[in-house]
């Protein structure tokens, strides 16, 4: 039986992130609330991944506080991650599902209709029986959305999941996610990629070298940003 | 295919199994003997004899017999074959034997290169290894408190020779068993002093033969003795004293006399009536 | 076994003391892999995911007892299962458990050294992925000891390769004693021994033929294998 509180709100206070020397991520205050999906978007370093995987979890703050839900347990309940290179488990596409759900506590016997059914949702049901490992790009990525999905996430984050696919794939991808919205998962997802942001967002967090520059819904980011360095990276220019 | 996999590792067990610990209703018993005595072949040759005879399995341990009377003061065998009645007298007193019997005897013989460079082909024991120790010839020994390397020793100090103290490079103890002395003896063309069994069944003579024999002092005596009972519980006194016993009896001294290789006697039966 | 004939000559009469001494080699051996598989890939995983004070001095001990010289793991089994040793009520001294217990002593640090790399590098890869899957630490271990499989695998055929060609420990702790405990390495030794050596050098080959054809058939069960899982 799961617990029955929820991850939502995420809030940040203060929090800074520090590898080494590098200051990362620079006293963020943030809050991520159910609703559309949010973005999150800004240059290369700017620290996208490791506000993700300190939302996720995976990673502690140097300095301040993360709290889910109220919560400062880090324990993922309700929430999942697809990585920008997913790993793939050593044995068969449906066993990859199949494992997860395991993880999740859900019953042998329930196992196998439900990876059924969640392979069908991501569009893997005739690959049920391929080694996950000869999938291709866009059929892994597919496959690590299925398998984040059989958590039965609140949340669900992605690293720039289609940074790596060609578009056919990453149109399956974005169909997946935004179908995923629509049934209420909040998405929390960092892009490169400005249409995808423009597709798929409510609204966007814009990070540059670590620090929070904008937040805003995505028409307003978009169309009027009111930064110099979010107007810079919507004309493509280089943010240093 | 894990049900192939299970069904493997109990196959296997079950085949470790097969050689699992000795039950009480087990009729074997562990004879700890010397690497000479087996290498002869006389095991090969009298145990199924015992064996048929009374469904006891006798399971030889091969060593020197200064590990030989060493395994069984430890308890771990039943019975003790070897051939070196002093050491076998000193075990006996120290309280580990019941009784020791003469069995049989055989001589031990000195091995030489064909070319003997050391020129002591057909002189008595004594010349020989003076000649041996004054030509610095090589000379190969067992240096491992056999039976055969006690006899080495004692034959040197009969010679008048401190080889303790006299040993040069000519001298090498290779702490091994008489087949890979006779080995080795046979690589390095050295001489060697080996008891008479193993040599005639030994395969790799090389360019080896014999040089001495026949002299008195090279008699070679084996004696038995069941472990005594009251130091180790679980010493099968029963089974072994039957082996003493058929050993030491007229149809067990008959076998032994029996054991021939190319036609000719290796070992011969000398219990005292 | 008769002296007179070669090894050939005794395969295709299909003599029983030189199949008995086959099949005790194989099943002494093939025992130890899978006892200390049992030991070694546990211990492996455990120590290539927990950190704790004076871990890098137990990887190196893990490591170097790879290199354990089997005649002084011998000696000390055998002070363990004599009679007038701690476990000599057991009686197994000079039987063939006494010589898969000795074997499975040599190879536990081979098998438990290898599956600590492997599963150690394969961690580097797998951490976030099981994290995010809020994977316990045992299912952590089990999960990188499946799918490090086929590594895994090679360090069982050392373990094997490393048991099969033992001699010195196995004549301490089985005494070599005939249609008992006998094993080719140690028939190879007595043959030596006496001399025999075309025998011994013949039942040497017929050994390394046996090795061979064990690492071809796991080549074989490999190569199937990773089609089906990739």
């Amino acid at each position: 039986m799961r617990a029955p509180s929820s991850d939502l709100p995420i809030v940040l206070a203060g929090v800074s992130f520090e590898a080494g020397a590098n200051k990362i991520l620079d006293s963020l205050n943030l809050t991520i609330a159910p609703g559309p999906p949010t973005l999150i978007v800004g240059p290369n370093g700017a620290g996208k991944t490791s506000l993700l995987r300190i939302c996720m979890g995976l990673s502690s703050p140097s300095a301040g506080r993360i709290t889910w839900g109220g919560r400062a347990d880090r324990a993922p309940l309700r929430r999942a991650i697809v990585f920008q290179r997913p790993v793939m488990l050593r044995r068969t596409t449906a066993a990859n599902v199949a494992y997860v759900l395991a993880q999740a506590g859900v019953p042998r016997q329930h196992r196998a209709s439900r990876a059924a059914e969640l392979l069908n949702r991501v569009g893997l049901a005739d690959l049920a029986a391929r080694p996950a490992r000869r999938l291709s790009g866009g059929e892994q990525q597919r496959l690590a959305l299925a398998r984040a999905l059989a958590r039965d996430p609140e949340i669900l984050l992605l690293d720039e999941p289609t940074a790596n696919l060609d578009p056919a794939a990453t149109r399956s991808v974005e169909d997946i996610v935004l179908a995923a919205a629509g049934s209420g998962i909040k998405i929390l997802m960092a892009s490169h990629d400005l249409g995808q942001v423009r597709r798929l967002a409510g609204d966007v967090i814009f990070l540059v070298r670590g620090r929070l520059c904008e937040r805003k819904l995505v028409v307003d980011f978009l169309d009027s940003p009111s930064t110099p360095e979010a107007a810079r990276f919507l004309r493509g220019d280089l943010v240093i | 295919m894990s049900r192939f996999w299970s069904l493997a590792f109990a196959g296997l067990f079950c085949a470790i199994a097969n050689g699992a610990p000795a039950s009480a209703a087990d009729r074997s018993i562990v004879v700890a003997s010397t690497t000479s005595t087996q290498d002869s072949g006389l095991f090969g040759y009298l145990l199924p004899i015992f064996t048929a005879k009374t469904g006891i399995e006798v399971k030889v341990i091969a060593l020197g017999t200064g590990q030989a009377l060493d395994t069984a003061r430890r308890g771990d065998a039943d019975v003790v074959f070897v051939h070196a009645k002093a050491q076998e007298q000193k075990f006996l007193a120290e309280g580990f034997g019941v009784k020791r019997y003469d069995v049989m005897y055989n001589d031990f013989v000195l091995i030489g290169p064909n070319s003997d460079p050391a020129g002591v082909k057909g002189k008595d024991i004594a010349t020989a290894l003076k000649t041996i120790q004054e030509e610095a010839a090589p000379f190969v020994s067992r240096g491992d408190r056999s039976g055969t390397h006690e006899a080495e020793l004692a034959l040197w100090k009969q010679t008048g020779i401190d080889i303790a103290t006299v040993k040069g490079a000519w001298y090498r103890e290779i702490g091994q068993g008489m087949g890979a002395a006779l080995n080795t003896a046979n690589a390095m063309n050295a001489y060697v002093l080996s008891d008479r069994g193993t040599w005639i069944s030994f395969k790799n003579k090389g360019d080896l033969s014999i040089v001495v024999e026949g002299d008195k002092r090279l008699f070679n005596q084996y004696g038995v003795m069941l472990v005594n009972p009251e130091k180790f519980p679980s010493v099968k006194k029963e089974l072994g004293q039957t082996f003493v016993d058929w050993l030491i009896s007229g149809e067990g001294q008959a076998t032994i006399a029996g054991y021939k290789i190319g036609g000719q006697q290796l070992f011969f039966p000398d219990v005292e009536r | 076994m008769s002296d007179q004939l070669n090894a050939w000559q005794l395969i295709l009469n299909g003599d029983a003391a030189l199949y008995a001494i086959v099949r005790l080699s194989l099943a002494v051996s093939l025992s130890a892999v899978a006892l200390a598989a049992m030991i070694g890939m546990p211990l492996g995983a455990l120590l290539a995911l927990t950190r704790f004070p004076g871990r890098p001095v137990l990887v190196v001990l893990l490591n170097a007892m790879m290199g354990l010289p089997p005649v002084v793991v011998g000696l000390a089994v055998y002070l363990l299962l004599s009679r007038s040793g701690p476990l000599g009520a057991f009686g197994i001294l000079f039987t063939p458990a006494a010589m898969v217990m000795v074997q499975t002593v040599l190879i536990v640090p081979i098998i438990a050294a290898l599956t600590r790399q492997t599963v150690e590098d394969l961690w580097v890869e797998y951490r976030d992925e099981l994290a995010a899957m809020d994977v316990g630490p045992v299912g952590r271990m089990a999960t990188l000891l499946w799918d490090a499989r086929f590594s895994l695998l090679t360090a069982l055929l050392a373990g094997f390769g490393r048991a099969a060609a033992e001699v010195g420990a196995v004549m301490i702790v089985g005494g070599n004693i005939d249609g008992f405990t006998r094993t080719m390495t140690t028939a190879i030794a007595l043959e030596t021994s006496k001399g025999n050596l075309p025998l011994a050098m013949g039942l040497g080959l017929i050994l390394v033929a046996i090795v061979i054809a064990i690492n071809a058939a796991v080549w074989g069960t490999r190569a199937w294998s990773e089609r089906q899982a990739g």
